[in-house]
């Protein structure tokens, strides 16, 4: 059986007094695409944010990798931890953010090879191949020393993919990727997320592309109000929901 | 980018209008330019200003040595008060409370105290503490110790006092070009394993400076002016060489005449510099790269 890449073990978030993610559990396995679905204020990308920290959780456990994220376990004692190991484990997490977040001061090229370069300590002309290959697999090679303002949505958002895979992770993270996208750019970075999953990459996909998820999904998730309802592959979530909310859900966006 | 070719426009059904006038536009003008006029004529034929020692003093060796210095004590300040006040900025926006105390506490002491004040502190030092002691605090044990008027001369003294006080203001500007970047710069850097001090430096310092740079070319302005206030601790700039000499030949107005041209003349110069800078920290945004996106209409 292929390793666990995710193991999500009733994580718990709160925000004040207000419970947003209310015992998520889940597993991916290396190599799996997990779409996870579900209303606006579900709790989605909040969790996706705890995966790889960008949020501390306050109940459960979170390992990537087999390793518990952002905290050391002593006993049963948790430690946090510091903030440079807490960066290391986020090095082998790729992140796509909905709103691209691309380093406005650089040029594509420079934006893909800032971190291989001064985190992972690639030297310049490795990084500048890397950075060309990956420019090249997202389909965007004319566009290397364009700053992001003068790219598309979608070119922003695929040099953003390219980005996050620059740090060679073992997990990508893709939170609303296409949500920000006019209609007709969509279709380039769902190819590009398309022939990610196909080249192996292990995947979880923050979405409203129920078509993507049909696709390319193992695992289909519902979260609503910070629940898991419903889980399992996209036939039995998608076509033939068991719970009155995912069908309650669906029938609005499909 | 590879632009497509564009086939050739057809400007046949343009719109032809006469342009909206403004007349109102000339009848300032031209009020302006009568006072501005009178004024520089005032000025011109006033029997009590004598212009041939304007001139002669002008291009006076002291005056000119005097200028080098404030230009001098400007750069030098600048460049410490704007170290200074990022370490303050990144402070007061530390999760540490001793560190934002402490930012806080200097940024109020230095704001809250006027200028003159702080620069004849600094340069009376060697009255209240005659000496600098190198010791174990609270016991007799001293190691070494220096007379303060010779570790601090006036010159020193007044570096300080103007660097530490336009570090409490600069701190202020620099905190609020932090503020000004996105938010989701810090997460994507975080994502990619960036540490905060690496992220600080090479994602939100460079795109803070293009908020940063503008109200820094004002303080180095209002600090090229403010040397002038060393003359109360005797440094040998502009302002001080200027009076000097006016108090031996009584030519008050002349000499002043004579500083202020110069004042005005490094102020403008120091504009080049701004703008270049202004350019190299907009790359990568519309407004800055595009240039002239305001359109200009016609008087």
């Amino acid at each position: 059986m292929a390793e666990l890449m995710v193991d999500a073990r009733s994580v718990r978030k709160r925000y004040g007094s207000n419970e947003v993610l209310k015992g998520i559990s889940l597993t991916v396995t290396q190599g799996e695409v997990l779409c996870i679905i579900g209303p606006s204020g579900s709790g989605k990308s909040t969790f996706l944010r705890c995966l790889n920290h960008l949020e501390s959780i306050n109940g459960g456990r979170i390992y990537v990798n087999s390793e518990l994220m952002g905290y050391r376990e002593v006993g049963s004692v948790l430690h946090e931890m510091k903030p440079s190991e807490i960066a290391r484990q986020r090095m082998s997490i790729g992140m796509v953010f909905q709103r691209f977040n691309l380093f406005p001061h650089l040029t594509a090229l420079q934006n893909i090879i800032e971190a291989p370069i001064g985190v992972a300590g690639m030297n310049q002309d490795d990084a500048r191949n890397l950075g060309l290959d990956l420019l090249k697999q997202v389909g965007l090679s004319d566009k290397a020393d364009l700053y992001p303002f003068m790219l598309s949505g979608g070119q922003q958002q695929r040099v953003a993919i390219a980005r996050a895979l620059a740090m060679k992770p073992k997990l990508m993270l893709f939170d609303e990727p296409t949500s920000a996208l006019d209609p007709e750019l969509v279709g380039d970075v769902l190819d590009v997320m398309k022939s990610l999953a196909k080249a192996g990459m292990t995947m979880i996909v923050v979405t409203h592309e129920m078509g993507f998820a049909r696709e390319v999904a193992d695992q289909v998730v519902f979260i609503d109000n910070g629940q898991i309802v419903e889980m399992g592959t996209p036939k039995q979530v998608l076509d033939n929901p068991q719970e009155e909310r995912t069908k309650a859900f669906l029938n609005k966006v499909l | 980018m590879a632009v497509a070719p564009q086939p050739q426009t057809d400007n046949s059904d343009d719109v032809v209008a006469v342009p909206l006038r403004h007349p109102w536009r000339w009848v300032f003008g031209i009020i302006v330019t009568v006072l501005l006029a009178a004024f520089i004529w005032a000025l011109v034929s006033a029997d009590s200003i004598q212009h041939d020692i304007v001139f002669r003093f002008l291009f006076d060796s002291r005056i000119l040595i005097g200028m080098l210095v404030t230009l001098g004590i400007t750069v030098l300040c600048m460049f410490i008060a704007t170290v200074l006040a990022t370490l303050l900025a990144i402070m007061k926006l530390s999760p540490n409370p001793l560190l934002r105390w402490i930012s806080t506490g200097f940024i109020e002491f230095f704001r809250g105290t006027p200028l003159l004040l702080q620069i004849v502190f600094w340069g009376y030092l060697g009255i209240i503490f005659p000496n600098i002691v190198l010791g174990i605090p609270y016991t007799d044990v001293i190691f070494q110790s220096w007379p303060t008027s010779q570790v601090i001369p006036a010159l020193l003294a007044g570096v300080i006092a103007l660097s530490l006080n336009e570090a409490a203001y600069s701190a202020e500007i620099v905190r609020a070009g932090i503020l000004a970047v996105d938010s989701g710069q810090v997460e994507a850097a975080k994502s990619l394993g960036m540490s905060g001090g690496y992220t600080m430096r090479r994602i939100i310092l460079p795109q803070a400076m293009r908020v940063i740079i503008p109200p820094l070319g004002n303080e180095f302005i209002g600090m090229l002016k403010n040397t002038s206030l060393l003359q109360v601790i005797a440094v040998t700039e502009l302002y001080t060489v200027a009076s000097k000499i006016s108090s031996a030949n009584l030519a008050q107005i002349e000499l002043l005449v004579v500083s202020g041209f110069w004042y005005l003349v490094m102020t403008t110069v120091l504009g080049f510099p701004q703008r270049a800078l202004e350019r190299k920290y907009g790359k990568g945004f519309v407004a800055a790269a595009g240039g002239k996106l305001l359109k200009v209409s016609r008087l």
